[in-house]
């Protein structure tokens, strides 16, 4: 039952992309051409499951298809083309959202998160120096009181042993 | 009998999990070593069953069992041997199987290759997996059995795998990529072990690293194999779509890419080590997301070919499970761990920190992307559809900061770089790039694309940045051959991955911007001319193949008047299912491709053709081939086993 339930939905996908069909249209121009592809790239066939009009073999694509390539030679501007289909068809069949309040979040969050995170990078490392900075001055502090050992601290803080298995570990790591 | 036989075999094997997945755990609790000791037979049995229930399947298919209802829906009595073999993966079910066999074959390899670490560790680890193959049999079992019969009326004839699959693509692709998928599990389940065992310390890093690699790299060669198939196959010659369903296995990639960096921190320098952790359970949930995203049907995709709403609700419940409970078990524990170390601004720890936060914020704004239609459609603000343009948009410039940065980095050291030694020694290659980029642009194509500009000079700059630092650590040798000898594998491997992305940058610009097709109306004899090529049509023929009738055509292809290649496309029509598929002729080039792909017949002979000239297409794949390479032989660098072993000792004496 399931299967005979998805079947429509299955030929409704199998029309849009089994023929890679297309049509042989002529430009006046090559701009015009190189317009035609781009465009066909960014609107997306309103019966399909996700491709754009240009990949699509859908009937519904095709008549796009010739919408555009009439409203291209026809002198229009790609912002009146689109605006077109959009008022015809709905926002879905531009896959470049506008840039409204409802799509603030799509278009600047991840801007506002890089930017979030690189400050995060910048403090985080920031900080831990600074405590680190703070934790040392607060050990010469302690040193002053016992002058031997401040010594052996400023010899970078290794005693023989230590010095030896770091020489044997900066060996292995090569 | 056969398949009641695979799923016997499934059944035993989730048993066997369910075993697994408790037993150890608790003996790693309990301090009881003969139950921890269980985990390594258990790992081995369910990789035993699970292979066995595959073998069944496989049986099935070759001997056109269509009572099988799997075998029946995807197979056909005259598809070839060898896509009776890929078919298995080629549904819904199947697929799952293979994901839960490589899961089970991870599991094991874990299991075989762990000798060296303290056994309570492996046996938590291999707790964890197991519980998650046991979530997935149990999936399978109750929702999508590949062995469910259709009886006591089998069709006498099998509905044919999907045209689009047949092909070798088919067969090396959703392994791969399951490889990487579920690879990720590995890293997932150590994260979880530490969690659990309350040490999350630096030898944590340096177990799950060689595991990470091998995933990342499985994982790039599964993404990349899709990309060359669907340029390929779909008559396109599209490489990338940003498709819900790539989409969401870029997005385990893109945080697997910050995980394989942050954990060299995490090893090196015990710094990170939160994070790392938080990175590892992100990559495989997100792994599972895809899954989750692919399989219910909740995207609309070229790709879904399940649609079943109470599959959806299953796979949901699991990732709830998965994803809510990691998170919380990470942020009871979590937030004990301590730093080992400290680091400035400039330093080679804050530079992969950039690194980490770039690519989880390009994962995010992915994410955005592919689930905001849903949002939007959900709240009833409006049906607005994401695609290529957006993705593009925001995509280009991220990378592009990311490659600055990665170019910096290369003289970056641990704990703190002067800002002065940055400018010492960028200065050189930061000019070297621009002037390359501009001559080599100029000599391609007489004139200047921005786009490509900057590619060409991203990728330089990798190259030239890299390039220096290789050569001054060949400098403190006393000779170059023993300079390169002494470098780690595990360097050569970065060295190549980075490679791999400056030659990707390439191939990506370069197709894009340079890309020229022509689609003209061609009737025999006709001939077509441009970017040196003459493509003349002699017509098509009808042909008859194995499982399909084809219409193919021979164009003539000729430069500087010789003939160069003939080619031949074709429209197949396959006869079980009555679909027609383009089958594109491709003669691929290391600077270009020629792609033609035919479109309707028009009259008297005459087809609608599709001519398309790729330059350096292909090397948007040798990219990712070199990063796969690279991945692998970091993960074999040997020093893994020797520190391995070494700790092991250690502890052992700690505890004697």
């Amino acid at each position: 039952m399931k299967i005979l339930k998805s079947l429509p939905f299955v030929l409704l996908l199998w029309s849009c992309m089994t023929l890679a069909s297309f049509e042989t249209y002529e430009f006046s121009t090559t701009q015009n051409e190189m317009r035609y592809f781009k465009l066909s790239k960014e609107l997306r066939c309103p019966t399909c499951q996700n491709q754009n009009i240009s990949d699509s073999d859908a009937p519904l694509a095709a008549d796009l298809r010739r919408e555009l390539h009439r409203m291209i030679e026809a002198g229009y501007k790609d912002e009146g083309i689109i605006d077109f289909m959009v008022s015809r068809y709905g926002d879905f069949v531009h896959y470049k959202p506008r840039i409204a309040p409802e799509t603030y979040i799509l278009w600047f969050g991840p801007f506002v998160l890089l930017l979030g995170g690189l400050s995060v990078v910048f403090f985080v490392s920031r900080n831990r120096r600074l405590r680190a900075r703070k934790a040392q001055e607060a050990v010469r502090e302690t040193v002053d009181v016992a002058p031997s050992v401040e010594a052996a601290d400023l010899s970078g803080g290794l005693s023989e042993q230590e010095r030896e298995r770091l020489e044997r570990l900066l060996q292995q790591d090569k | 009998m056969i398949p009641e036989l695979g799923t016997f075999a499934t059944i035993l094997a989730l048993c066997l999990t369910l075993i697994l997945s408790t037993v150890p755990m608790i003996g790693a609790y309990t301090g009881n070593k003969l139950w921890v000791d269980y985990a390594r037979p258990l790992a081995k049995g369910v990789f035993f069953f699970l292979s066995v229930a595959m073998l069944l399947l496989a049986y099935s298919f070759q001997t056109d069992d269509f009572s099988v209802m799997y075998v029946a829906q995807s197979s056909n009595y005259n598809l070839p041997w060898y896509y009776k073999i890929s078919a298995i993966w080629g549904g819904h079910e199947g697929s799952l199987l293979l994901w839960v066999w490589i899961q089970a074959f991870w599991t094991l390899a874990v299991a075989v290759k762990s000798k060296d670490l303290p056994i309570e560790i492996v046996g938590r680890v291999l707790a964890v997996m197991g519980m998650i193959t046991a979530a997935f049999l149990m999936f399978i079992l109750f929702t999508s059995s590949p062995f469910e019969r259709i009886l006591p009326n089998p069709p006498a004839q099998g509905a044919d795998l999907n045209p689009l699959l047949q092909d070798f693509g088919l067969i090396v692709h959703p392994p791969a990529l399951y490889m990487g998928y579920v690879g990720l599990s590995v890293a997932f389940s150590f994260a979880i072990a530490a969690l659990l065992s309350g040490r999350l310390d630096a030898a944590w890093a340096r177990w799950s690293r060689p595991w990470t690699s091998v995933a990342w790299a499985f994982l790039t060669l599964g993404i990349a194999l899709g990309s060359w198939w669907a340029y390929y196959e779909l008559g396109w010659g599209g490489w990338w779509f940003w498709d819900p369903v790539e989409n969401a296995s870029l997005m385990p990639w893109l945080v697997a890419t910050a995980l394989l960096h942050s954990l060299a921190v995490t090893e090196k320098r015990g710094v990170f080590k939160s994070w790392t952790v938080l990175l590892a359970i992100s990559a495989f949930c997100l792994s599972l997301l895809g899954t989750f995203l692919v399989r219910s049907g909740v995207l609309t995709s070229v790709h879904a070919f399940a649609t079943d709403p109470e599959r959806g609700v299953f796979i949901l419940g699991m990732l709830v499970f998965v994803i809510g409970g990691s998170l919380l078990l990470y942020a009871i524990r979590a937030g004990s761990v301590k730093s080992e170390s400290t680091f400035a601004v400039s330093s080679r720890e804050s530079m992969i920190l950039v690194n980490n936060i770039i690519f989880t914020v390009a994962c995010a704004m992915v994410l955005i992307g592919t689930i905001y239609p849903l949002v939007m459609d959900s709240l009833d603000l409006g049906k607005i559809s994401v695609g290529p343009p957006y993705f593009n948009a925001l995509f280009v410039p991220m990378m592009s900061l990311m490659v600055i940065f990665l170019g910096i980095s290369a003289f970056s050291r641990w704990k703190e770089t002067p800002l002065q030694l940055y400018l010492s020694k960028l200065w050189l290659p930061a000019i070297l790039s621009v002037v390359a980029a501009v001559i080599t642009h100029w000599i391609y194509s007489q004139s200047i694309e921005p786009w490509v500009l900057l590619a060409l000079v991203l990728s330089y700059w990798i190259v030239f940045t890299w390039g220096r630092e290789f050569i001054s650590r060949l400098r403190h040798r006393d000779n170059v051959i023993k300079g390169m000898t002494r470098q780690s594998r595990s360097y050569y491997g970065m060295m190549l991955a980075h490679l791999g992305v400056a030659i990707m940058i390439v191939g990506v610009a370069m197709v894009t911007i340079f890309v020229e097709h022509r689609d003209a109306r061609m009737a025999p004899g006709d001939q077509i001319e441009f970017r040196g090529y003459t493509f003349i049509f002699d017509g098509a023929r009808e042909v008859q193949g194995p499982n399909y009738i084809s219409d193919m055509a021979r164009v003539r292809v000729f430069r500087d008047g010789e003939l160069y290649r003939e080619m031949f496309p074709e429209k197949r029509l396959y006869t079980a299912r009555g679909t027609v598929m383009t089958q594109v002729a491709l003669q691929p080039g290391f600077t270009r491709d020629l792609y033609i792909a035919m479109g309707e017949e028009l009259e008297n002979g005459a087809w609608a053709m599709r001519l398309q000239f790729k330059p350096f297409v292909r090397w948007i794949w040798l990219g990712a081939l070199f990063m796969t390479a690279g991945g692998l032989l970091a993960a074999s660098d040997p020093r893994y086993r020797k520190q391995v072993k070494r700790e092991a000792a250690q502890r052992q004496q700690v505890t004697e």
